[in-house]
């Protein structure tokens, strides 16, 4: 007789004297956790199929549910936790890989959350974001070594550049991964706030041409949806070579997020893991890369800025440079933090380099090289509010990708169990009934009032800094200090220590 | 015809003119002397032919979205890279990385190919993109195929030479391949499986055996028995690979 090992990881618990036993949280829960017997009249809980996503919380009329960490408890050991306790069970039950979903969640040290901003006090004015212009634009791409001028007009070639309204853009999340609407939601408000969003390996679904302007495609290992019409398609192409999530390992959608719409726009059948190589078999070195790259700025007849996105990992600074050099108008860094839908647990909470130091170190490397005009610099993985952003670009970048934060703002709760393609909030799946609980028009809304807030907290700390324009702080590491940081992370950083 | 002597050009100036000037017309085009340039025919749209005598150099007809291109020789690396439609002959050998993520569109070619050929091919509905190998081809042939169909003849071999090289079909999941010659199964991958050919499967190899007769004007062995057929064992050649956390 075989045991199951495992036990719930989340309880319900139910007010008895508020619920009304409407059943909204039966019919909301695709996990099946509320069960309603209509013979006793009673409400009861499956409790180990809570993922704590919320929705039967928030959704509760009578707000009689809270959702609790199992309070059961292991005996308390430090190195024997109960997550690692837990995760040999499963694999002793059933001998695979543990999947999981999102951004790394473990205790390693947030550096974002070490740095501190400068304000202007006495001898340098603030100035005052709510009555004096600030500059937020920013453009990408690749910027010439001087400009010459005719009759006082510009007389050099600029090579191609993406236009944004604010320094942070959507970052890819493919049609398959998340839902039409989610993305949907995403591409609308990258249009209206003046930015971009990216659309992952998934290819690009016909309901998305109207965004173009506003649309960077990406060109993973596995090539879905690449053909000339979403080359035109894209106002720039970014290669994907690796991301934060699961660096050196290639993409895995499982087949149940492979519906029909999904299998249409990657030409792959239904039902079937949509798998991307992990290397490019066509890019085996820096040359190979620099030929990828060149084919795509060919085939767009060198009108659009090509990205080249990759995690975070040792010698970023090394890589980066050999990018630069391999003609990429954009590097894309992604840091060990990144999020995505799925990948192996082991792989997602081990490898890889917080975007913070791979950020110093690519913008150092490149302005010693006499090479940082040619690209800019774009980082992920995970920049969570407006003071991380800001804090970036004083670190060197020119922009930053958002997704769980996006994510976030459409309605996840971050139950990180996107692989299952069960997302009760209409996110991260492929249902068609639960992709309806997701309003285009209301995730639009709420994804263009996070741009927005964002926009006016930017404009408060560059203002409190006495700086009226972005480019006053891009690189400008002055403008930060270390609190609680080594000897040794500080010179990496390039920023000296609170007090200095 | 008309034709573009090309010698020296470098590839940016020559894709230039063959996009612009050449891509519009009706007529079928020449390219003389072409020695390495790159990227010719890439995500090029529209019907016409060209004809290309020389050596075309790596990322020939990559994202091509239509044309006929014949070489008159050898092919380099990467030839049809993403292709999406049209036609390719190659009238002598190609290289690696041949008609990677290959979408539509056909490709002959007269003899062998190297390695990782048809990788990750796909297809959807009646959109199937054809891979004719008139020689032998490399390891790694059709890894991670989704869709397409894969035909190596295996003609003018030696007794020892093998149809196809190591890990054929690793990793495939959809898609079908035709091997015209025994493949022994330890060059296989284990996702890719051997079955009976029907009626249908030689009917197909037929018509594309005629196709590269006609382009080669080679005689082909009637040898439609001695083919062996390969598909995936399933489509989620990973699913069971996996426990959720």
């Amino acid at each position: 007789m075989s045991i199951g090992l495992i036990t719930p990881s989340f309880i319900i618990e139910r007010s008895e004297s508020k619920c009304t036993q409407c059943q909204v949280c039966v019919n909301q829960c695709a996990n099946k956790v509320h069960i309603f017997t209509a013979a006793t009249k009673k409400m009861s809980a499956a409790d180990a199929n809570c993922v704590n996503c919320h929705r039967c919380v928030t959704l509760c009329p009578a707000s009689a549910l809270i959702v609790r960490k199992n309070p059961l408890e292991f005996r308390v050991n430090s190195n024997w936790r109960e997550d690692i306790i837990r995760s040999i069970y499963l694999q002793a039950e059933s001998g695979g890989i543990l999947l999981a979903g999102m951004g790394n969640d473990q205790p390693y040290p947030v550096y974002w959350d070490k740095l501190l901003l400068n304000a202007s006090q006495v001898t340098n004015p603030s100035i005052d974001p709510l009555r004096e212009p600030m500059e937020l634009k920013t453009f990408l791409g690749r910027k010439p070594e001087k400009l010459t001028f005719k009759n006082g007009k510009l007389y050099s070639q600029l090579p191609p550049q993406l236009e944004l309204e604010i320094p942070v853009m959507f970052s890819a999340m493919s049609f398959g991964s998340i839902s039409l609407n989610a993305i949907k939601s995403l591409a609308q408000a990258a249009q209206e706030a003046g930015t971009y969003y990216n659309t992952g390996e998934g290819g690009l679904h016909r309901d998305l041409y109207g965004f173009c302007a506003n649309t960077i495609v990406q060109v993973a290992s596995g090539r879905f949806g690449v053909d000339p019409d979403y080359l035109d398609a894209g106002a720039a192409i970014e290669i994907k070579i690796g991301q934060g999530a699961k660096p050196g390992i290639g993409g895995h959608l499982p087949a149940q997020k492979v519906v029909s719409a999904v299998s249409e726009t990657r030409m792959i059948p239904e039902g079937s893991d949509a798998l991307s190589p992990a290397p490019h078999h066509d890019i085996y070195s820096i040359e190979d890369l620099r030929q990828l790259i060149f084919s795509l700025k060919e085939a767009t007849e060198y009108k659009k800025p090509v990205f080249v996105k990759i995690a975070a990992v040792h010698n970023v600074a090394a890589i980066a440079s050999g990018i630069a050099r391999a003609g990429a108008d954009i590097i894309a860094i992604d840091g060990f933090r990144g999020g995505t839908g799925a990948t192996p647990l082991r792989i997602r909470d081990h490898v890889g380099l917080p975007i913070e130091f791979a950020l110093a170190a690519v913008d150092s490397r490149l302005r010693q090289e006499g090479i940082r005009n040619h690209v800019s610099i774009v980082v992920a993985g995970s920049i969570r509010h407006s003071a991380d952003v800001v804090k970036a670009i004083a670190l060197g970048a020119d922009a930053v990708y958002i997704a769980s934060a996006a994510l976030i703002a459409l309605g996840c709760h971050m139950c990180q169990k996107c692989y299952t393609g069960k997302c009760n909030w209409g996110i991260a799946t492929q249902e068609p009934s639960l992709v309806k609980r997701l309003n285009p028009q209301e995730g639009t809304r709420r994804a263009v009032n996070l741009l927005r807030a964002w926009k006016l907290e930017i404009k408060e700390m560059l203002g409190g800094m006495g700086i009226n324009a972005l480019e006053s702080l891009r690189g400008n590491r002055l403008m930060l200090r270390g609190i609680g940081l080594t000897e040794r992370e500080l010179n990496v950083l390039g920023v000296s220590a609170v007090g200095e | 015809m008309i034709c573009i002597e090309a010698k020296g050009m470098p590839y940016k100036e020559l894709n230039r003119i063959i996009r612009h000037q050449l891509a519009n017309r009706d007529e079928t085009s020449c390219l003389k002397n072409i020695n390495g340039q790159r990227y010719i025919g890439d995500a090029l749209r529209g019907k016409q032919k060209i004809i290309i005598e020389g050596t075309p150099g790596n990322d020939l007809a990559a994202y091509m979205d239509g044309l006929f291109i014949e070489v008159k020789g050898n092919a380099q690396d990467g030839v049809g890279n993403t292709m999406n439609n049209g036609l390719v002959v190659i009238h002598g050998d190609a290289g690696d990385t041949l008609g990677y993520a290959m979408r539509g569109g056909e490709i002959f070619v007269k003899r062998n190919i190297g390695y990782r050929a048809g990788i990750h091919m796909k297809e959807y509905k009646e959109k199937i993109p054809v891979i004719v190998i008139g020689g032998s081809a490399g390891d790694f042939l059709g890894e991670y195929m989704a869709g397409g169909i894969i035909i190596v003849l295996g003609l003018d071999r030696s007794s020892s030479e093998n149809i196809v090289g190591n890990f054929c079909g690793t990793g495939m999941h959809g898609g079908v391949m035709y091997i015209g010659g025994e493949v022994f199964p330890y060059k296989l991958g284990k996702e890719v499986q051997v079955v009976p050919m029907t009626e249908r499967d030689i009917y197909v190899i037929r018509s594309y055996v005629e196709r590269y007769k006609h382009y080669f004007g080679l005689e082909v062995p009637a040898v439609a028995e001695k083919f062996q057929k390969l598909l995936p064992l399933n489509k989620s050649p990973y699913g069971a690979l996996y426990t959720k956390y």
